[in-house]
């Protein structure tokens, strides 16, 4: 079995993990930057880690043979201070040169206030004005069905930005037929409590269709399995699901959409 | 396809039990009255009904349904369940 790991927070994952992912079929792993569980004073904390994700951490997986690739941005968790989010912001296009840069992300918004979208605007600014890929963050639990609508509303201001180079990541079945109803592409990610588990997640390929999906474990510090997307398809092969069907949603979807830049190569 | 009651039957019937003790537990220790409490118990009848989308439903019923942005966020996590502002007689 193959797979690509579209959303995993690495950093914040051993050496271990690396391993297991590799001999469960991992192909590539793409890094969205995020909130580091404590929120950063300045704009310095954030170029550290930029670097540590666009030169130190492609090595340490290179040491496993896996492809890294990374997003960079601001969290929403981060953004309700507005003037580090612009020191932030600034340090971006220059690192947008970077090899393994894939676009910007993952923004959006986390409480939905005022200045979450502010610099959400600010970001997806960024993304038209130098045509990146854009991968989007929606709120938790009781905050996303009004974080999505708010979130796809503000996208569609950016004529720009084409919905099949956006995914809204975090779908869940009240939010997976706004998002794929408008033509972006949306991510649904495997947690052990929150989000969605694998058989929710079957259950939405049956329900939305296995078109503009890709599952993803968004494994980091918090409660979270680095290899939700293999077992997975160990529940979908218990459901009657075959080899060809799983390498398409596991693999070949999200190479599709990854493959739109075309630094993301295998 | 196969039988998914055979399959995964015994799942949900420990996941119907986890949620009856639950409710036992947060009411034998007094703290029933808590609003996400209240959500749950508002969305328990979705779980019985007929119709299909019984998940959408209920993650709609735990959603908070206000339309514009908050002015400022005062905190970072998320609680499950939307809090009701007090009703004013």
């Amino acid at each position: 079995m193959r797979y690509i790991e579209p959303h995993g927070h690495m950093v914040s994952r051993t050496t271990d993990d690396y391993a297991a992912m590799v001999t469960a079929g991992c192909a590539a792993v793409c890094e969205p930057a995020f909130w580091a569980g404590y929120d950063r004073k300045n704009a310095h904390g954030f170029y550290d880690y930029f670097l540590q994700l666009t030169e130190y951490e492609p090595r340490r997986a290179a040491k496993y043979h896996l492809p890294h690739y990374t997003w960079l941005c601001i969290n929403p968790k981060e953004s309700e201070d507005t003037a580090l989010a612009d020191d932030v912001i600034a340090l971006i296009p220059d690192l947008l040169a970077k090899p393994n840069v894939l676009g910007i992300g993952e923004i959006g918004l986390n409480k939905n206030s005022r200045n979450e979208l502010l610099i959400l605007e600010k970001h997806l600014q960024l993304a038209a004005d130098h045509d990146q890929l854009v991968l989007v963050h929606t709120p938790h639990l009781e905050d996303k069905l009004k974080g999505t609508r708010l979130i796809l509303d503000a996208i569609q201001n950016f004529s720009t930005l084409r919905p099949e180079r956006v995914i809204i990541d975090h779908v869940e079945e009240h939010t997976a037929p706004l998002v794929l109803d408008r033509g972006f592409w949306a991510g649904i990610t495997l947690y052990p409590e929150s989000k969605a588990t694998p058989n929710r997640a079957i259950d939405m390929l049956e329900l939305y269709g296995h078109q503009n999906i890709w599952l993803n474990s968004a494994c980091d510090w918090g409660h979270s399995d680095p290899l939700a997307v293999p077992r997975t398809a160990l529940q979908m092969r218990h459901r009657g699901y075959d080899a060809t069907f799983i390498d398409r949603i596991l693999y070949q979807n999200p190479l599709e959409f990854l493959s739109q830049n075309p630094r993301f190569k295998l | 396809m196969p039988s998914l009651p055979d399959l995964q039957f015994i799942a949900a019937r420990a996941s119907l039990l986890d949620l009856a003790s639950f409710l036992d537990r947060v009411q034998r220790h007094g703290q029933d009255g808590d609003y996400r409490l209240e959500a749950l118990r508002e969305a328990l009848p979705i779980l019985l009904s007929t119709g299909p989308h019984r998940a959408r439903r209920i993650l709609e019923s735990l959603s908070d349904q206000s339309q514009e942005p908050i002015p400022a966020a005062t905190i970072q996590g998320a609680l499950g369940a939307p809090k009701k502002e007090p009703k004013i007689s």
